[in-house]
């Protein structure tokens, strides 16, 4: 069901979260197929990242459309810092990372944003941004096999963590803010220290990794990651089961670690067959684990975490490419190769 | 068209070997005139040619065409060349440096988008019709080039990939099995290149006598071109396994194999270069894959991150041993990628407009012929055909393309009369 716009912001997300009964809430356009989506720390934006290099920039509620340029290339990192409340001086500060190894900073609530700053970060592909829990340290990692720790406010580089073998396609910041998780295209996570920016264990999530013997070529990768707000557990997801690399056939999943034994407990799937990539993964306060991906077709799966097959699937209009969960809690945003950022309502209020 | 040699067709009548022999012994004895033809003859003889042949259908966008910022451009930059103005894909840095060997080939329409199809275009030069079949380039080039009494087969095909070797007689049509290309999976080489140790030498002696008797005494009445073929194909097993040291990499420098690589792809390209090196004609290799309809730039990273270094090596390498001059160096595929990205990030099959790439014998080096449209849909200057590479490959060896060859007596254009050579990039 379509809300009108004009009682979205009355209508969203006043329920307890139920995901059997999610419903668009609002949706977005733009006219390049799109990568990649994160709202705002204040809850107020979502921010998305487009094949024609540019980022673009919804108010949710007004649907107000803002486009950010300057990068070179495809963008699908975003993060966020500073300060949650757009009224105070500053205002947000957001970064976001394209496909050639560049980052750039923005004012995030700007009226005509341009780069506050742009740094050369990788060589090659940026594929995941991520903000320290106190807002002092800001990662990155790429194609040229590291992770970087940039300072946020001055873009100085603070540390570089060498040791993945392959392209790096994610990284996530443990809640409490002493760790950091890489993972990389054949699912090795790594967990650094990082005060200290020593490797501290290793995650084995090559479930999430095959080699193609026939078309001779890598596929897999962390295609999206996150913690619990808790920091108990991580969640990885991206693709398995690929039988034919070239055409994508293979099966969505979402790996779940327990944090502190740093072991796989869990590798959820879709309950109906599904062929494509999970795109991105969230995890609800309440425990609840959703994941969006695409592939002959858009879907947005839900899972407990007690149990390795879905409950609830949501037919998308087409293919979903990331996930990100509103500070609410109640909405989810997702990015769509037809150019549309779609919000879902998973609590929406009892009539 | 299977060739009987009962009948008089001019292949047969003066046979290649016999002039190439006659005319290299009795050189002394021959007028001016002959002298230049034979001279030209030992010349198309040391040419030869290397076909690096990117399965699947690489993407010209992600190579020899890109067209960053537009909409089907993907999240690639362009790079400069070493030759002023032009630039190929970021994928290619190394490529780049090496510019003023290559010859880009930018308007190219094969109108085909089937694998089989297009494979059999870029090979023949013609599109596949019901009941015609016409040799590849490399069973063609193995005849006009090659030397008979080289004992490696004169049109080697690399792939990757295990598997036993197979001798492809379908590759030379009419030319006959003698032409046909011998595939070596994952560049090893033909088994059993060694006697048996159960086998003594003397024993193996007598077994071939008594072979070449019975094979004697069979031809003398039921002679055709597929028992010459097999008969040939023993005394190649025979020589190949005296030469067998050919296919061991381990003698090459332990520098340059690193610059080649460390995969199958570096390792099947130095081996083309010693075969070539040794006499054989045509090697093509196979680098797979590039049918990328899902995930197409993940993957052209993988693959031409293979392909770039090792390629440019190659070129190198050929250069210094003083041989590029003498091969022909085409990079091709069955065809290009849709100009349009897919929902799942990858690019499906095009043929309407795309790109190869040719360096060394007879190439003009630094030059870029054909132009597309901006977002690459179509090609707008100078638009060519498989006919017209056909055309080029053949100026640029130094071999007339309008000739015929004979099957059955009937002639056959050995290149489609209806296309003519790229003049542009031949030097």
């Amino acid at each position: 069901m379509f809300i009108p716009r004009e009682t979205i912001a009355q209508a969203a997300g006043h329920g307890p979260v139920k995901p059997m009964r999610t419903r668009l809430l609002q949706e977005l356009r733009h006219n390049s197929p799109l990568l990649g989506c994160r709202f705002d720390p204040s809850g107020r934006y979502v921010f998305a990242g487009a094949q024609d290099n540019s980022v673009q920039r919804w108010e949710i509620y007004s649907g107000r459309k803002t486009a950010f340029t300057g990068h070179r290339s495809w963008v699908r990192a975003f993060a966020f810092a500073g300060n949650t409340s757009p009224t105070r001086e500053r205002g947000n500060r957001a970064f976001s990372a394209d496909y050639n190894g560049r980052i750039l900073f923005w004012n995030a609530d700007a009226e005509n944003p341009t780069p506050v700053q742009t740094i050369e970060a990788h060589r090659g592909w940026v594929r995941a941004l991520a903000v320290s829990p106190d807002g002092r340290l800001l990662a990155s990692c790429g194609n040229d096999n590291l992770v970087k720790l940039w300072n946020p406010e001055n873009g100085r580089l603070v540390r570089e963590l060498a040791g993945h073998e392959h392209h790096v396609y994610n990284v996530a910041f443990h809640p409490r803010g002493e760790f950091l998780v890489s993972a990389d295209l054949r699912g090795v996570l790594k967990q650094w220290n990082v005060a200290q920016g020593t490797q501290a264990r290793t995650m084995d999530c090559s479930v999430l990794f095959r080699y193609d013997g026939t078309f001779r070529a890598d596929h897999g990768g962390i295609r999206g990651m996150c913690f619990s707000r808790d920091g108990s557990m991580l969640a990885c997801t991206g693709i398995t089961n690929v039988t034919n690399a070239f055409a994508g056939v293979g099966n969505p999943a979402v790996v779940l670690f327990d944090w502190k034994t740093a072991l796989r407990t869990r590798v959820l799937r879709p309950q109906a067959n599904f062929q494509g990539t999970g795109w991105g993964v969230v995890i609800h306060p309440t425990g609840l684990v959703a994941a969006a991906g695409g592939g002959n077709g858009g879907a947005l799966w839900f899972w407990r975490t007690n149990q390795d097959q879905s409950f609830h699937t949501v037919t998308l209009p087409n293919n979903a490419r990331d996930l990100d969960l509103h500070k609410d809690g109640n909405l989810l945003g997702i990015p769509f190769f037809d150019g549309a950022v779609r919000i879902y309502d998973i609590a929406p209020p009892v009539l | 068209m299977k060739p009987f040699y009962a009948c008089n067709s001019p292949e047969h009548a003066v046979s290649r070997r016999h002039f190439l022999a006659g005319s290299i012994a009795g050189l002394g004895a021959l007028g001016f005139a002959d002298m230049i033809r034979a001279s030209g003859e030992i010349e198309r003889r040391n040419k030869r040619v290397l076909v690096v042949y990117l399965a699947g259908g690489v993407s010209q966008l992600e190579t020899w065409d890109p067209k960053p910022g537009t909409n089907t451009g993907g999240p690639f930059q362009a790079i400069p060349t070493n030759v002023t103005g032009v630039h190929i894909s970021e994928l290619l840095p190394h490529t780049a440096r090496h510019m003023h060997r290559l010859a880009l080939i930018r308007g190219l329409n094969t109108n085909m988008d089937d694998h089989g199809g297009g494979a059999y275009i870029m090979m023949t030069g013609r599109r596949r019709n019901p009941g015609e079949s016409y040799p590849h380039l490399g069973a063609v080039m193995s005849k006009l080039l090659g030397d008979e009494n080289n004992p490696l087969p004169g049109y080697i095909h690399i792939t990757p990939g295990s598997g036993s070797g197979s001798f492809n007689r379908g590759d030379a049509a009419f030319l006959g099995p003698r032409y046909a290309s011998v595939t070596l999976p994952d560049g090893n080489p033909p088994a059993n290149l060694t006697r048996p140790n159960t086998l003594s030498e003397l024993a193996d002696a007598q077994r071939n006598d008594l072979r070449e008797r019975l094979n004697n005494r069979f031809m003398q009445t039921r002679r055709s071109a597929d028992t010459e073929a097999y008969t040939t194909s023993y005394d190649q097993a025979a020589q190949v396994m005296q030469r067998r040291s050919i296919f061991d990499l381990s003698r090459e420098p332990s520098h340059l194999r690193e610059r080649y690589g460390n995969h199958d792809f570096g390792r099947h390209c130095l081996l083309a270069r010693r075969l070539l090196e040794n006499g054989v004609t045509f090697a093509k290799v196979s680098h797979s894959n590039y049918d990328t309809h899902h995930e197409n730039f993940d993957f052209h990273i993988e693959q031409l991150g293979e392909f770039d270094r090792t390629f440019a090596t190659l070129l190198d390498d050929l250069a210094q041993r003083g041989m590029l001059e003498s091969t022909l160096v085409v990079v091709m595929s069955e065809f290009g990628r849709t100009p349009t990205i897919n929902r799942n990030l990858g690019r499906d099959h095009w043929s309407r407009a795309w790109s190869i790439a040719a360096a060394g014998c007879g190439i003009r080096g630094g030059t870029v012929v054909g132009r597309t449209n901006d977002n690459g849909t179509a090609v707008v200057d100078r638009q060519v055909n498989g006919g017209h590479l056909f055309h080029t490959y053949f100026r640029a060896l130094g071999l007339n393309p309008t000739r015929n060859h004979y099957a059955d007596g009937r002639p056959i254009p050995m290149a489609d009369p209806q296309a003519n050579a790229i003049q542009e990039v031949l030097s």
